[in-house]
């Protein structure tokens, strides 16, 4: 599905991807970590632009539009499948077809009474859970998601991540939470300064190798 | 900071001397008391007498601000180009009441005329401040939505939430101001409430102003509690339906207008003494023509409205500093007190500067002494209240100096100071607008001349002095914007204050 050879990308004179060679097959379930600065978000979005119309992305900053409802934000996600009609009348009143296609997301997410809140009302773990509500709603082939359980509990992330994977077929996610990901996936890339570090099965990445990884320098 | 404030203040001075201040009439305290027996006396039937002129002045205003939401939304959306920002800039140059004087020969005394009137400059006023709301936005939300989103969903969805709000306040304070200069218009013949207060003071009938003062006071003071978002629509409808039945427009007038009349004398001269009605251009004596209007009329204007926009513009900024502590927290712990100066500063930014000036006029005679206090206190009156309100934002600290003295200079003034000076270097260029047509009152500033022309008919004159006058405003507009940036403040935040 990503057959990445060599790609380095700049902003301006900073290089942040040195020649990242890559493969990701469909159905692969991945998750890339490394230091702060390694390239993380970089390569998903590269990653993003590859594939745009397969892909759902969750943002590190959520991008939600904050004066509209949660049920609206997720609705988002499917934007550009409906006509403009739609998505106007979608607007001004929930219509019934998607209300019954959302309700069960905010179920899963456990959110259903913040349905038709304010997203600027809620708290920034809420706000994370609607940005992955509106990744799951795209119903695309593939997820990419930039720290999508941050700002949740460890009790909850794991829930949340079965919840990603489980809607999908391809999944690759960033974290900074090792252990969390080395749990929940079964390929683990990872990257430090702009480099593709170590790309391994979760059991063979062992605390050694992750200390060189996130080792100073 | 400091160096600019004070070689405007030295140029006030200059100019305060230069102004021309005294008071002609014979008896001025007998009809300030006539006046204020008036004021004790008011005649609340009026109110029913002129309720034409009541709803006129609605239904005007919100068609005026239909046209310039409608096509400043537009205009916005291209304000990118060149041309579209000089064209608003001129546009919001020439005053509502000179773009009435432009309209009169073209539609006649008319709805149509106030509608245009009001609507043109204000489309020029949307397309600037809804193209600085779109940039100033935060564009973030738009990289969550879909790559392929159609261009209206992602308008709905990511980019008109996000504005909606700023839209809305400034939207509704515009609204404010035309119910003004709707009111306003009746001064040079519509049929709002300008007009039958233009009667009553010239009669003499001091029982009605003051109903019909209040009147508008109401109305304006009402607007919240029925200008709902969802009911604008309708109001717009209602106002359209009544203004339409008077309409006239005939084709044949507007193309005499631009084509024959608003061109110079000489140039249609020939025609006139021939009964062909042709066009000629002698060359030489077109620039004569230039020429004489610019050194009779023009100059002496413009110097004028130039003498008391620097006055007024010291002027109201010191009254604003001496005055905005009245309604500040940390100045005046009464809140009764504060109310009550927060309620005069609403009556004095309410009023427009016209009717100010008319009252004054009758009170002291054709100076400029009236003109300097209506501009000025209007001004002022907003000055103080926006920068009262951002007094009251600041925090002081627990242990900072009790003495009023020592707060107002230490702790409060160099905070406010900033967001002050943008404010009133923003509405330099508007009291220029208001200095210039406070000619029409009897003093010597361009809207004398433009008065005159259209008065005796001189279309040409009227045309040429207003767009001399434009050029005039957009210059000073330009200045302003480039001091504001210079000394890095910023007048973008004080419309979250505008009510």
């Amino acid at each position: 599905m990503f057959d990445l050879e060599r790609v380095s990308v700049a902003y301006g004179a900073a290089r942040v991807l040195k020649g990242i060679s890559l493969r990701i097959r469909e159905g692969e379930k991945a998750v890339i970590i490394g230091p702060s600065g390694a390239g993380k978000s970089t390569l998903l979005k590269k990653l993003y632009e590859l594939r745009q119309a397969q892909c759902a992305f969750i943002h590190q900053d959520y991008a939600l539009v904050a004066q509209l409802s949660a049920f609206h934000n997720v609705y988002i996600g499917r934007l550009d499948q409906h006509s403009t009609t739609h998505n106007l009348l979608n607007l001004l009143k929930p219509q019934k077809a998607e209300l019954s296609q959302i309700t069960p997301i905010f179920r899963a997410i456990g959110m259903e009474e913040k349905m038709f809140a304010r997203v600027s009302t809620l708290s920034g773990g809420q706000q994370q859970r609607v940005a992955v509500g509106r990744a799951i709603y795209r119903r695309s082939s593939i997820i990419l998601g930039d720290e999508p359980v941050s700002a949740i509990d460890s009790h909850q992330a794991g829930g949340l991540l079965e919840l990603i994977k489980s809607s999908v077929d391809t999944v690759i996610l960033a974290m900074h939470d090792v252990q969390l990901a080395l749990a929940a996936f079964p390929r683990v890339i990872g990257l430090r300064e702009g480099r593709v570090f170590l790309d391994l099965p979760s059991e063979e990445v062992g605390e050694d190798t992750l200390a060189d990884l996130y080792r100073r320098s | 900071m400091f160096r600019v404030s004070l070689s405007f203040l030295a140029v006030s001075l200059l100019c305060l001397g230069l102004a021309d201040i005294e008071i002609t009439t014979l008896d001025p305290w007998q009809e300030l008391r006539r006046i204020a027996v008036g004021f004790l006396t008011p005649d609340v039937s009026v109110l029913y007498t002129f309720r034409g002129a009541m709803i006129n002045t609605v239904t005007f205003a919100f068609c005026g601000i239909a046209v310039g939401v409608g096509a400043g939304s537009v205009l916005a959306l291209f304000f990118q180009l060149t041309a579209v920002r000089l064209l608003c800039a001129f546009v919001r140059a020439i005053h509502e009441i000179f773009w009435a004087f432009l309209f009169l020969p073209v539609v006649g005394l008319n709805p149509m005329c106030g509608v245009l009137a009001i609507g043109i400059p204000y489309a020029g006023v949307f397309a600037k401040v809804y193209a600085e709301i779109l940039q100033e936005a935060d564009h973030t939300p738009l990289k969550g939505l879909p790559a392929h989103t159609g261009r209206l969903s992602r308008f709905f969805y990511g980019v008109l939430p996000v504005i909606y709000d700023d839209v809305k306040h400034y939207t509704s304070y515009r609204l404010e101001c035309a119910l003004r200069s709707s009111a306003i218009l009746g001064f040079i013949g519509l049929p709002t409430l300008g007009f039958h207060l233009e009667t009553a003071f010239r009669e003499g009938l001091y029982s009605q102003t003051p109903a019909m003062l209040c009147g508008f006071y109401l109305l304006i003071a009402s607007l919240r509690l029925w200008v709902k978002p969802k009911l604008v629509l309708a109001y717009v409808a209602v106002s359209f339906a009544l203004v339409s039945t008077e309409i006239n427009l005939r084709w044949d007038n507007i193309t005499r207008f631009l084509g024959h009349d608003i061109l110079p004398w000489p140039m249609r001269r020939e025609g006139f003494l021939d009964g062909t009605g042709e066009i000629s251009f002698p060359a030489e004596q077109v620039w004569e023509w230039v020429v004489h209007l610019v050194r009779t009329e023009a100059l002496p204007g413009m110097w004028n409205t130039v003498v008391l926009t620097q006055v007024v513009l010291a002027g109201s900024g010191l009254f604003a500093l001496l005055l905005f502590g009245t309604i500040c927290r940390h100045f005046v712990s009464r809140r009764r007190f504060r109310g009550l100066s927060h309620y005069v500063l609403i009556v004095l930014r309410t009023t427009p500067e016209y009717i100010l000036a008319y009252v004054f006029l009758q009170l002291w005679g054709p100076s400029m002494l009236p003109a300097i206090l209506a501009i000025l206190l209007h001004n002022g009156a907003i000055l103080s209240y926006l920068t009262g309100q951002n007094a009251n934002l600041v925090r002081l600290r627990m242990d900072s100096s009790r003495k009023k003295m020592n707060r107002y200079f230490f702790e409060v003034l160099p905070r406010v100071y900033g967001q002050f000076l943008a404010f009133l270097f923003y509405r330099w260029e508007v009291m220029m607008r208001e200095s210039a047509i406070l000619g029409i009152l009897g003093i010597s500033t361009i809207g004398f001349f433009i008065d005159s022309a259209i008065a005796d008919d001189k279309v040409d004159k009227a045309v040429f002095l207003i767009f001399t006058t434009a050029l005039l405003n957009m210059g000073i507009d330009s200045i302003s914007q480039i001091i504001r940036r210079r000394l890095r403040v910023s007048a973008g935040a004080v419309f979250a204050h505008q009510q």
